[in-house]
């Protein structure tokens, strides 16, 4: 009998317990999450389509080049800035991982200082995207319009900066969402409202949401300044 | 309600210590990972050999989905959950395969009729552009730039 017990797996789903062994809000966080992926997945998709069905495209190394403060009539810098963009969200998913880690053991000093600094983090990545956006319209560069010739120095089309500006643009406002909640999280902690409670899981799903961001900036990050 | 959703899950093994360990390393793991795709992308800022260029590519690639593994996996926990919960959110992404295979073939042979029966598209797309102004000299206001 107590072989047969150990062998036998747990039956999720014969009743009485949780079938995906997670509550219902982090259940529907994932959801959530996949079908955001599809919308992701959908506008790179259509980005790599474009892409594929053009003769020439803009090279990303020499479009994206530039950083605050550059002295005048310095070489271009190609991949500097994003790279820098790119380990701010991810530290800043760290910080995310590790007050989720002290939510888990009711830590709510640990939660305030790491959700503190994933904000920040939050707002570091938003000011950068801010300056880099502003310094392409002055370069000339908006929706409709495109200033950057094709890397092989033939005539470009706007479907470049419609894209880089559409798809950078939802992905920055996912950013701004994840930030207010994350906001949100730290004022009903201040509030000892997960205290009450007696459980921390509301930050593990505004956490899931949070990596989400940053999973899709992997992706940004690759199709258009990498590849 | 939401005390009771708590208790009904079954608790998911974890020592706090090794917890923060592995978070440590996934960090370190992603850094990593984070660097040899923008060496990759340096070492591949002057190549003139295509072929080269398109592994390279490929390589870069095969570096975010490992990336996207660690975070979905570790950061997102989806590692440690049941079975159950990881197939319902993985098999549903496998379309994923379908997706960028059709969309890229297609988006290749739409281009490639056009070239062939699309003369003014052809003639079009080899037209030299002018750079409109180097990016070196400091930004001065585009004369043609709306505001």
């Amino acid at each position: 009998m107590a072989t047969t017990t150990a062998i036998t797996p747990v039956k999720y789903w014969s009743g009485g317990k949780s079938p995906f062994n997670v509550e219902y809000g982090k259940l529907m966080m994932w959801y959530f999450l996949m079908s955001d992926a599809f919308t992701f997945g959908a506008f790179l998709i259509a980005y790599g389509t474009t892409r594929f069905a053009t003769n020439g495209w803009p090279n990303p190394n020499e479009v994206f080049s530039s950083y605050p403060f550059k002295p005048e009539g310095s070489s271009p810098a190609p991949l500097i800035f994003v790279s820098i963009m790119t380990f701010i969200l991810i530290i800043s998913s760290v910080t995310m991982v590790l007050a989720v880690h002290a939510g888990h053991n009711m830590d709510k000093k640990g939660v305030v200082r790491n959700l503190i600094l994933t904000i920040l983090g939050g707002l570091a990545f938003l000011s950068c995207q801010a300056w880099e956006w502003t310094h392409l319209f002055h370069e000339g560069a908006w929706w409709g319009r495109n200033p950057f010739p094709n890397a092989d120095g033939t005539l470009s089309t706007t479907n470049f900066t419609n894209f880089f500006f559409t798809i950078t643009g939802f992905h920055g406002f996912h950013v701004f969402s994840g930030v207010v909640i994350n906001i949100v999280m730290l004022l009903m902690t201040l509030g000892n409202k997960f205290e009450q409670r007696g459980h921390y899981l509301m930050i593990e799903k505004a956490g899931l949401y949070w990596h989400f961001v940053d999973l899709v900036w992997v992706f940004v990050f690759t199709c258009f300044y990498l590849v | 309600m939401e005390q009771h959703s708590a208790t009904t899950v079954l608790p998911h093994g974890h020592k706090p210590d090794a917890a923060v360990k592995e978070i440590w390393k996934v960090t370190g793991i992603l850094t990593v990972l984070t660097l040899v795709e923008l060496g990759l992308g340096f070492w591949m800022m002057g190549m003139q050999d295509e072929t080269t260029k398109h592994f390279i590519k490929g390589a870069i690639i095969i570096l975010m989905l490992a990336k996207a593994f660690y975070i979905v996996g570790y950061f997102m926990h989806l590692k440690h959950e049941i079975r159950n919960l990881i197939m319902t959110i993985c098999i549903p992404l496998i379309l994923f395969a379908w997706f960028i295979i059709a969309f890229l073939y297609e988006g290749n042979s739409y281009n490639n009729l056009k070239n062939k029966y699309n003369g003014y598209y052809k003639e079009h797309s080899s037209q030299h552009m002018e750079k409109k102004e180097e990016p070196k000299p400091a930004e001065t206001k585009k004369p043609g730039a709306k505001d």
